[in-house]
């Protein structure tokens, strides 16, 4: 019985231990980001060199643009990075974000099934292509949950004239998931779906799916940041916030971005720059 | 995910056991101290109620049995959402700062696992209750100390309600990827890091991982149920 | 056992600060359970410095009767009153019971008994040990107590109930299943209880038990009191015919 009280104090010692130094540290910020730059891999390579620099923790949390959008008026980080531009510029109207800054994009492209049932390889416009999958019947998963990835791909249908919800259920899937979920239910469903570049060529289980279309210019995909006001939210922290931004829209930011590579594949393009000029 | 992925998943976990891969090391370890603390605090609170609810006799009681039974189903995602109101800016307690934090992770987790404890612990208190009862009435055993002693009585059962707390904690992804944002080196723990990789598409890595958390799940319940069969024929039988 | 000898004085001077509990009194009891008349309307008056046995076929209503005593049971109407007050907690942590299947605490034998000697307040090694000397369980002190046999655990309990001291001791058939040996055993600690002060009410099937450790006999049938006297003048010559049939077919048996 003692021996079980001895292991039983020195364990709840641990674990006060880890709750102490779960606070203690105070130089971070909480980034409120989009799925796909996380799941690309992209934080991974060059958030070490802004923490070496500056010695400020980036605390990412990635979630759909929605729902990053909701945190972040809710106050819940400092940072904002995501790629749906509509929502973005209401967000800094209504007051909630201080600036949006263009850090980089990359594009959209169509995945599909081996042998491409709704033969869709070979035309040039998103419109066309998802007016023949929608013709065919062949099953389309679609995000479904509101995120950056999902507007883009309503703003597409509504440009082939059509809607895809009257078909929802059928051959329109709406998988109400992150990026990776939905590329691998289409990848079981043999389904066609819309997803950023990054995230596809990082992608693990690509089974025998590939692009599809790509390259128009509608299927372009801009990446902003925005740093959350202090006016809305008087705790965020408007100055180790601003720093990052700093960097990331600065040449050592907009350098690493460019370097990641994947595969041999680059997966982002900074363009801070031509925005600001 | 094919059958190769399937194999390739076990000798990845294997890999990274024996490889003590450190981020690995890092994510078991905030596993275990959240689920523990969460479990350690449930405990502290369900233990007692799942007593007195099983010992008092009081009106309202079969309601609350039912709540308790019923709290049991709670799903995580729920339980998250719920804690993320109550520590988001906008929440009652926005000021401790403690969204993103393994401290709300760990408040998700007792929210999530105290229901277990109190309705299981009440099931075992009630059937030893039944036994002890009369004999308790007849030595005027004040109520506190009727439960403590109950409690103490019922502990190698308990320790299994316990095992069914910690199996919930550790297990659940929904309210600790919604409290805790599943950040790198922080608030990254075990399901949270199988669903990151689920969506990088990495299947047969998430799946490795689902295999080290149920080595590890395997583990403590073979260690509790060691001990407890130990410490039976010590002091119980 | 509790070395009355040496602590005589103090003793004394315990038992005479708090109130006496005898004459112990039912009047008009009355027990009803489903619609039943369980205890139906006994008067029953007991004194101090006897061994009380309760007969009766079974259904009589004598555990009722006991658990009634002891407070453990709400009478449906009438009083049971210990020295003219009413059954409270004070009361009953003078008193204690054992009962017909003993209820052992899942520890060892002797945290069971620590267990009612922390209750009063009394918690000593050597006091302890003296109780399991007394039930002859020295050697399983550290042996869990579910793992006696039944007849140690009867004994068990029996030394637990007198860690309380109590001054009225109640026992529920403790002896229904048990071997003889056990049995001899269970008595012979009952006459130690008796000789240390307390008043032993016993409720037993078993006519020899009775015979061996009667002063005087309750009679109880359908619920009523029948008869209650000597315990000599009880089984050579009982007044009702109720008890005359039961003491025949136990004779006949």
């Amino acid at each position: 019985m003692r021996m079980i009280s001895v292991l039983a104090s020195l364990a709840m010692l641990w674990l006060a231990q880890g709750m102490q130094n779960a606070n203690a540290d105070d130089n971070f910020i909480v980034l409120q980001s989009t799925t796909s730059t996380k799941n690309s891999g992209l934080y991974e390579h060059i958030l070490p060199n802004f923490t070496e620099q500056t010695g400020i923790e980036v605390r990412v949390v990635a979630v759909g643009t929605g729902q990053a959008l909701q945190n972040a008026r809710n106050g819940d980080g400092d940072v904002l990075l995501v790629h749906s531009k509509t929502d973005e510029e209401a967000f800094v109207a209504e007051g909630y974000g201080v600036k949006r800054l263009d850090v980089m994009y990359n594009d959209f492209v169509l995945i599909g099934p081996e042998g491409d049932p709704a033969k869709v390889a070979g035309q040039t416009s998103p419109a066309e292509a998802l007016g023949r999958i929608a013709k065919a019947g062949v099953p389309f998963a679609s995000r479904g949950d509101n995120s950056g990835t999902h507007k883009k791909e309503l703003l597409l249908w509504h440009s082939a004239g059509v809607d895809p919800k009257e078909h929802s259920g059928q051959w329109y899937r709406e998988m109400g998931s992150g990026m990776g979920p939905t590329i691998n239910a289409a990848v079981e469903m043999g389904a066609y779906t819309l997803t950023d570049r990054g995230t596809w060529i990082s992608f693990k289980n690509k089974g025998r799916h590939r692009i599809v279309l790509e390259g128009d210019t509608g299927l372009f995909n801009q990446y902003a940041v925005i740093r959350i006001s202090p006016e809305k939210h008087p705790h965020v922290r408007t100055k180790l916030a601003q720093t990052f931004i700093d960097w990331l829209v600065g040449p050592d930011g907009q350098a690493a971005i460019g370097a990641y590579r994947m595969d041999g594949k680059q997966l982002f393009f900074p363009n801070a720059s031509d925005a600001r000029s | 995910m094919h059958v190769h992925d399937f194999f390739q998943a076990f000798r990845l976990a294997a890999d990274l056991v024996l490889a003590a891969d450190a981020d690995l090391m890092e994510i078991i370890g905030l596993s275990l101290r959240v689920s523990l603390t969460a479990l350690v605090i449930s405990s502290l609170i369900g233990f007692p109620l799942g007593a007195a609810a099983g010992i008092w006799r009081f009106p309202g009681r079969g309601l609350i049995a039912i709540l308790m039974n019923a709290l049991m189903s709670l799903p995580p995602v729920v339980v998250g959402l719920l804690v993320y109101f109550t520590f988001s800016r906008v929440g009652p307690f926005g000021w401790l700062e403690l969204l993103y934090t393994p401290t709300a992770m760990i408040v998700a987790q007792t929210v999530l696992v105290t229901p277990i404890i109190a309705a299981l612990s009440r099931q075992v208190i009630e059937d030893l209750n039944r036994e002890y009862a009369e004999q308790f009435r007849s030595f005027s055993v004040p109520p506190g100390a009727a439960i403590q002693a109950m409690l103490w009585d019922a502990r190698y059962s308990l320790l299994t309600v316990a095992l069914a707390g910690f199996g919930r904690a550790i297990a659940e992804v929904g309210a600790v990827i919604i409290v805790g944002g599943n950040i790198n080196h922080y608030t990254r723990v075990m399901t949270t890091a199988i669903a990151l990789e689920t969506s990088k598409g990495d299947l047969a890595f998430a799946l490795a991982l689902g295999i080290v958390l149920l080595v590890i799940a395997l583990s403590v319940n073979a260690a509790v149920m060691g001990l407890r069969a130990t410490a039976m024929r010590y002091a119980y039988a | 056992m509790r070395e009355r000898a040496d602590q005589s004085d103090a003793a004394e001077t315990n038992l005479s600060s708090l109130p006496a509990l005898f004459p112990a009194q039912t009047r008009s009891l009355v027990f009803e359970a489903g619609g039943k008349r369980l205890i139906d309307n006994v008067d029953l008056t007991l004194q101090h410095g006897s061994i009380t046995v309760v007969m009766g076929p079974n259904g009589a209503g004598k555990s009722l009767l006991l658990r009634l005593l002891h407070g453990l049971l709400k009478a449906t109407s009438g009083d049971v009153l210990w020295g003219g007050r009413a059954m409270c907690e004070d009361i009953r942590r003078r008193q204690a019971m054992v009962f017909q299947q003993p209820v052992m605490l899942r520890r060892t034998v002797a945290a069971n008994i620590d267990f009612v000697l922390k209750l009063h307040g009394t918690l000593q090694r050597e006091r302890r040990d003296e109780l399991l000397e007394m039930a002859g369980l020295v050697a399983f002190a550290q042996q869990p107590a579910r793992a006696l046999s039944g007849g140690e655990q009867q004994r068990l309990a029996l030394v637990r109930a007198l860690a309380a001291q109590p001054d009225v001791l109640f026992l529920d058939e403790p002896t229904a299943s048990l071997d003889p040996a056990s049995i001899s055993a269970i008595e012979r600690l009952v006459r130690l209880a008796y000789d240390d002060g307390a008043k032993i009410i016993f409720v037993t099937h078993a006519f020899g038990q009775a015979k061996r450790l009667a002063d005087d006999v309750v009679f109880m049938h359908g619920g009523r009191l029948v008869e209650q006297g000597p315990a000599k003048a009880f089984f050579d010559n009982p007044n009702t015919r109720e008890a005359q049939d039961y003491l025949d077919g136990r004779l006949v048996f």
